[in-house]
């Protein structure tokens, strides 16, 4: 009887969250009918956070499961994701109604994704992980989600002694670009590695690349999709099954009797990987399909406005603090998560401090930080969270964890990483690494690959780890 | 808290992994299951849900057979059986 009453109790709080949100979305629109770009990010948000938290979707564990545990379920879940996502998004391209803008290919994508991917194994998860597992109740995603939202933004206005790791050549280049007198883009080691150094790369997609226009059904379709995301994606998981899943399959088809393994046994050894996670395969399917309309409902918002960025909203309803010198606010369009943690926590330091966190390239010129409570993309964030809170709550899955001071350092060196790798890289698992993959830009393999490696490391440091408390509990081997 | 492992009788394991996110107690449950013989019962104890999904495939590679799955105010208790 007890078990039921607090079923029953987890049950209304997952209803007074999700009418808290639809609360908000109602009101606010009562109020002001552009509030419905917000609601628009929100509603998103919350999809994302129910999705994960049923899949247990965390991109960190696509690759830190394989090398720990020799499990492929998420990089399998991921796969699906992608491919769903760029199928939606080859088709939305195809109709020129894409959000999307590729970002700058270069060496820097893999240093950055390696970074990030060693930070998001110390963190115990990734950027989007660690919002689903903060509305699980885990206090240390919590932890992970200050420390990305903190190093952020002291990072990408990092300026003082960092100017003489600057080279010239950078500094040079960054000035060239005549950028507005107020972002100061001579001083900050951020603002020069970015206008300097980042602009600098070529910006292109595996359409362009083949000699076909991005919006043409050919480029969408065949450039994007089937040669930018399809055809590696079904490698990367043929390397999957080989080298992790294979094995087990072919000792249940021993066991069976079965003495040879035939072309069609590997066909069924392949499927039975995809298919192994029920759960991980239908978040991926709802991640990918929801990200794909997530830009074409967006889209259509922006049409109905007459607006390219909201921006241009915000002022139209009163709010000019914290917008950049072109106008903008961080307003991707599609999923994201990073930019906007390091949005609330500058828009909170020049608040607290008076210091002026708008004389960079990230906040002044392209982001903002406007107050949070009107901040779009922070609206996707928070719903994220609600969403994955209603969907452990339906399951019985919420508990509240408080953070172990061996937790809460990992989770503070892990959220750091990740947030250093993410401004490197322009984005996170997310923003760098899923979205842009899945519309065929380039320079998010190039954060992949980075990734891969920087899990790697992390990996082996744990496996370490766990070695020595084990042989502390007089359990060495 | 920390983590536990012990002996809790002949051929039965307890580990305890409340508290820990991933990829720590499904790094834990590899670990126990390599120092223990097989036909030994490990009982896992954890609260992180996406290690579930990890800890059930990892013994499905292996073949280690999960005997039974509880869940208690949010906790998962696992035994497992090492092939």
């Amino acid at each position: 009887m007890e078990m039921l009453a607090s079923e029953r109790k987890n049950r209304v709080w997952a209803f007074i969250i999700l009418g808290f949100f639809a609360l908000v979305s109602v009101a606010t629109f009562a109020y002001n009918e552009y509030y419905i770009y917000l609601s628009i990010y929100l509603w998103f948000g919350l999809i994302y956070g129910l999705a994960l938290q049923y899949g247990r979707f965390c991109f960190s564990s696509a690759f830190r499961d394989l090398f720990a545990v020799g499990v492929a379920r998420m990089a399998v879940g991921i796969t699906i994701a992608i491919a769903l996502f760029a199928l939606v998004a080859s088709l939305v391209t195809a109709q020129g109604l894409s959000t999307f803008h590729p970002a700058p290919s270069g060496i820097h994508a893999v240093i950055a994704g390696f970074i990030f991917g060693m930070g998001m194994v110390f963190a115990g998860g990734c950027a989007s992980g660690s919002l689903y597992k903060t509305g699980e109740g885990n206090m240390n995603a919590l932890i992970v989600v200050f420390s990305i939202s903190v190093s952020q933004a002291l990072f990408v206005d990092i300026g003082g002694w960092t100017n003489k790791l600057v080279p010239e050549s950078w500094h040079h280049s960054a000035l060239a670009k005549g950028l507005p007198a107020s972002i100061n883009v001579g001083d900050g080691w951020m603002d020069q590695y970015l206008a300097g150094y980042v602009w600098n790369h070529p910006v292109t997609t595996f359409a362009k690349m083949l000699g076909w226009e991005n919006s043409s059904a050919l480029g969408a379709i065949v450039g994007n999709f089937l040669i930018g995301v399809i055809l590696p994606s079904a490698l990367l998981l043929g390397v999957v099954y080989f080298v992790w899943s294979r094995k087990a399959f072919v000792r249940k088809m021993l066991k069976q009797g079965k003495e040879k393994m035939t072309l069609l046994d590997e066909v069924k050894g392949y499927w039975a990987m995809l298919s192994a996670s029920k759960r991980t395969a239908i978040a991926g399917l709802i991640i990918g399909v929801a990200a794909g309309l997530h830009m074409l409902v967006l889209q259509g918002a922006r049409v109905k406005f007459g607006v390219k960025n909201a921006g241009a909203l915000l002022e139209r309803m009163g709010f000019d603090y914290g917008i950049s010198v072109n106008g903008t606010v961080f307003d991707p369009g599609y999923w994201y998560v990073t930019t906007q943690e390091a949005q609330w926590v500058g828009w909170m330091l020049q608040k607290t401090t008076g210091a002026n966190y708008m004389d960079n390239v990230f906040f002044g010129y392209v982001n903002g930080i406007p107050n949070p409570a009107i901040n779009p993309a922070d609206w996707m964030s928070l719903a994220t969270i609600g969403g994955a809170a209603i969907m452990a709550l339906l399951y019985s899955e919420f508990k509240f964890k408080k953070p172990t001071l061996e937790l809460a350092t990992w989770a503070i060196i892990g959220g750091t990483l990740m947030g250093i790798g993410a401004r490197l890289a322009l984005g996170c698992n997310i923003g760098a690494f899923f979205i842009r993959v899945a519309n065929g830009d380039p320079s998010g393999w190039l954060f992949g690959i980075g990734m891969v490696p920087g899990a790697y490391v992390a990996v082996r440091f744990f496996n370490w780890w766990t070695e020595r408390k084990m042989e502390k509990q007089g359990f060495g081997l | 808290m920390t983590m536990k492992f012990e002996q809790t009788n002949e051929g039965n394991y307890l580990l305890d992994v409340t508290g820990y996110v991933c990829p720590h107690p499904q790094i834990y449950t590899k670990k126990a299951l390599e120092r223990i013989e097989p036909g030994d019962v490990l009982r896992v104890i954890f609260d992180n849900p996406s290690s579930g999904e990890s800890i059930s495939t990892m013994c499905e590679n292996t073949g280690d057979e999960i005997l039974e799955k509880k869940k208690e105010g949010g906790a998962f208790i696992w035994n497992i059986q090492k092939i």
